[in-house]
């Protein structure tokens, strides 16, 4: 799955110790994951050209080598709907440390999941996957699974979860796509795998799930440490 | 590596037995082994001289026989030298009890221990450890005989890092009449290691249960660990010491720090079918139970009771873990009232939990049980027994036992556990069914069953 283009990335972002969100966007869009439709814009303007191609609503994220966790200053955007507020977030966020141009995105929408990979000192590669967005630390409802899993182990671990009703649909949400679901986790289990000699963990969080897609919202890879 | 002699020497060296002090550790393991062991003892120190009249040697080379089994308690740097010798002279095995290495920062010491012995192919318990109990064989654990408490033989072995925590579960296996085949306290684990012992106990004749208390795997053993575990059709039990540490190192990440190391080590314990024992109460339920039925269930429980709030209770606890109570069809239920006694036939209620109420006699636990081993949706049968009712006797336990022979569906029983009733627990217990004391105790034991997934 890993390829040259891949190994490129990981060596450039090895100063900073992680990977940057379009960076990591990068990695998972070549290993044929779900991405939103995206661009890193340097200007206001750039930005706004990608939002009236693709069609408001749209996010925005800082990015910045110096901001790993980006919601806790500020730097995410959602639901952006017009040229306006695009450019009043450009220019707040050009102000933040490290600014180095901004994410822009296509909205999402979907069951908020979270998909995460650690490299356990004494199991190896392990992977994580439960209710996402912000609620995973007030709820902590995930389950883990050594790496690789299979599809059985996936249906365990939606089992596992105490917010099982959620992906199966719960009053009137739509209901995840488990197939769709079940084939993104296997196959993030098969690059943990791949990676695991260079990574420390990773983050997909959230993933946005619907009816037809699972999307990855969103990215880190954190690097091992020399 | 060749466990046997580690685990049935027919003949012993203790190196370091003092001459002038009869409390050291050597001069206990000699002592217990050279009377009351089938096994030839040799006692070593530098010096030589005489000890119980038998002769002391300057050295493990100056024995005239081969030796299975050399177990070391002596200083710490004088280790290496001596595994040497026992490599020189085609030693089997060796327990070193000695303290003093990787634990004080001697990390030196185990380079050196782990050198003299690099190229020989021979399993080395310890160092700082206890080393081996085996039943009827060999006993390297330096404590006085008298003070000792043996659980019986049996099935399971019992594997830990401390020597202290094995000698307790030793103490409560005697407690709760769980036997044992072997226990090993591996201490430093410089050569062999839980994983050794579980290759080796996983095609042991002796050993049906594996149970390991753990603290820590090195690096990437953990996952060998469960890889092999699932090979072997037999059941594992692990307790695991420092759930609580924060080994999170990795604070800018969700996952790392969600996942820490005590959550990834109790998923992967389940999705691997190990029984995971979270506490000492559990370890010895779980160990009493798969040794008598190393076999899995789905989790679809009979209840037997004679007392109304006593089902009431199990059914509870059984809801809390997951475990299913169906309730049984008016037919179903007809056809077992006929069967009971005609006093109780009018007043015992039958929708699972089968209430007998206190007037019923030994039959009709027979019958209500039999009964239950006949249905499809039913796989465990927990009986719920007062010895104190007047026309309960003392052979129902072995005759519970011997129905599930014929229905081979696991029976497990709740006795309170007082002296009196010890005939009433012995009835099922000489037969191959737990007793648990109390429902709680009960309700784990089933619960092992369900969480084993060979």
């Amino acid at each position: 799955m890993i390829n040259g283009e891949i190994l490129d990335i990981l060596k450039k972002s090895r100063k900073n110790g992680w990977v940057l969100e379009p960076d990591a966007k990068k990695i998972f869009r070549i290993s044929g994951f779900d991405v939103p439709q995206h661009t890193l814009a340097s200007s206001a303007d750039e930005a706004a050209g990608f939002a009236n191609k693709t069609g408001y609503p749209v996010v925005a994220k800082v990015v910045s080598p110096k901001i790993v966790h980006k919601s806790d200053v500020g730097g995410v955007e959602v639901n952006i709907d017009n040229d306006k507020r695009l450019k009043t977030v450009f220019n707040r966020f050009s102000k933040m440390d490290g600014f180095a141009g901004l994410f822009v995105e296509k909205m999402v929408s979907g069951t908020e999941l979270i998909i995460g990979a650690k490299i356990d000192e004494q199991f190896g590669p392990v992977v994580l996957m439960g209710i996402g967005g912000v609620g995973v630390e007030l709820y902590g409802d995930t389950a883990i699974r050594m790496a690789p899993v299979g599809k059985t182990d996936v249906k365990s671990m939606i089992d596992d979860l105490k917010a099982k009703k959620l992906i199966e649909g719960f009053r009137g949400s739509r209901p995840v796509n488990i197939d769709k679901l079940s084939a993104t986790l296997v196959k993030f289990s098969e690059l943990v795998m791949e990676l695991k000699e260079k990574i420390e963990s990773i983050d997909l969080n959230p993933v946005i799930c619907g009816g037809a897609e699972c999307v990855i919202a969103d990215a880190r890879i954190i690097l091992k440490k020399k | 590596m060749d466990f046997l002699k580690l685990f049935e020497p027919k003949t012993i060296a203790v190196v370091g037995v003092s001459l002038t002090n009869d409390r050291h550790p050597a001069n206990v393991i000699y002592n217990k082994n050279y009377f009351r062991y089938p096994v030839k003892v040799y006692a070593v120190n530098p010096k030589g001289g005489i000890y119980y009249k038998e002769k002391v040697y300057k050295s493990i080379k100056d024995i005239p026989e081969k030796i299975d089994l050399a177990i070391i308690a002596i200083r710490a740097e004088y280790v290496p030298a001596v595994l040497s010798d026992c490599i020189e002279r085609w030693v089997g095995s060796a327990a070193v009890i000695s303290g003093g290495f990787a634990e004080t920062g001697r990390g030196d010491l185990k380079k050196k221990l782990l050198k003299a012995v690099e190229e020989a192919d021979f399993p080395i318990i310890g160092p700082n450890c206890l080393g081996i109990y085996s039943p009827g064989s060999v006993d390297s654990f330096f404590l006085p005989s008298e003070r000792m408490v043996k659980p019986e033989s049996g099935n399971v072995a019992l594997v830990s890092q401390s020597g202290g925590i094995l000698v307790d579960q030793m103490v409560k296996f005697a407690g709760q009449g769980v036997g044992l085949s072997r226990a090993v306290s591996i201490g430093n684990k410089a050569v062999v290691n839980e994983l050794d012992l579980l290759t080796f106990f996983a095609r042991d004749d002796m050993t049906d249960v594996i149970a390991f208390y753990i603290e820590g795997f090195g690096p990437g053993e953990g996952r060998e660990f469960v890889q092999t575990a699932s090979r072997f059709p037999k059941p594992v039990i692990v307790m695991k010491g420092g759930q609580s540490a924060a080994g999170s190192r990795a604070v800018s990440s969700h996952t790392a720090s969600m996942a820490g190391d005590y959550n990834v080590f109790s998923s992967v314990m389940k999705q691997f079918g190990m029984v995971e024992a979270r506490n000492e109460y559990e370890m010895i339920s779980f160990c009493e139970s798969l040794s008598c039925h190393p076999e899995p269930i789905s989790g679809k429980v009979g209840i037997v009771t004679a007392s109304g709030g006593h089902g009431a209770v199990a059914v509870d606890r059984c809801e809390i873990s997951g475990l299913k109570v169906p309730p049984l069809a008016k037919k179903t239920q007809d056809n077992i009232r006929k069967k009971l006694s005609s006093s109780i036939q009018p007043i015992a209620s039958l929708g699972n939990p089968l209430d007998l109420t206190g007037s019923a006699r030994d039959d009709d636990f027979v019958t209500a049980a039999s009964e239950l081993g006949r249905l499809k949706e039913i796989d465990c049968i927990l009986v719920l027994l007062l010895p104190y009712l007047p026309e309960v006797t003392t052979d129902v336990g072995a005759r519970l036992s011997q129905l599930y022979q014929e229905v081979s569906k696991p029976i497990v029983a709740y006795v309170p556990h007082v002296e009196r009733y010890r005939m009433f627990i012995e009835g099922f217990q000489l037969n191959n069914v737990p007793v648990a004391r109390s429902i709680d105790g009960a309700i784990l034991m089933v619960e092992a069953m369900k969480r084993y997934d060979p």
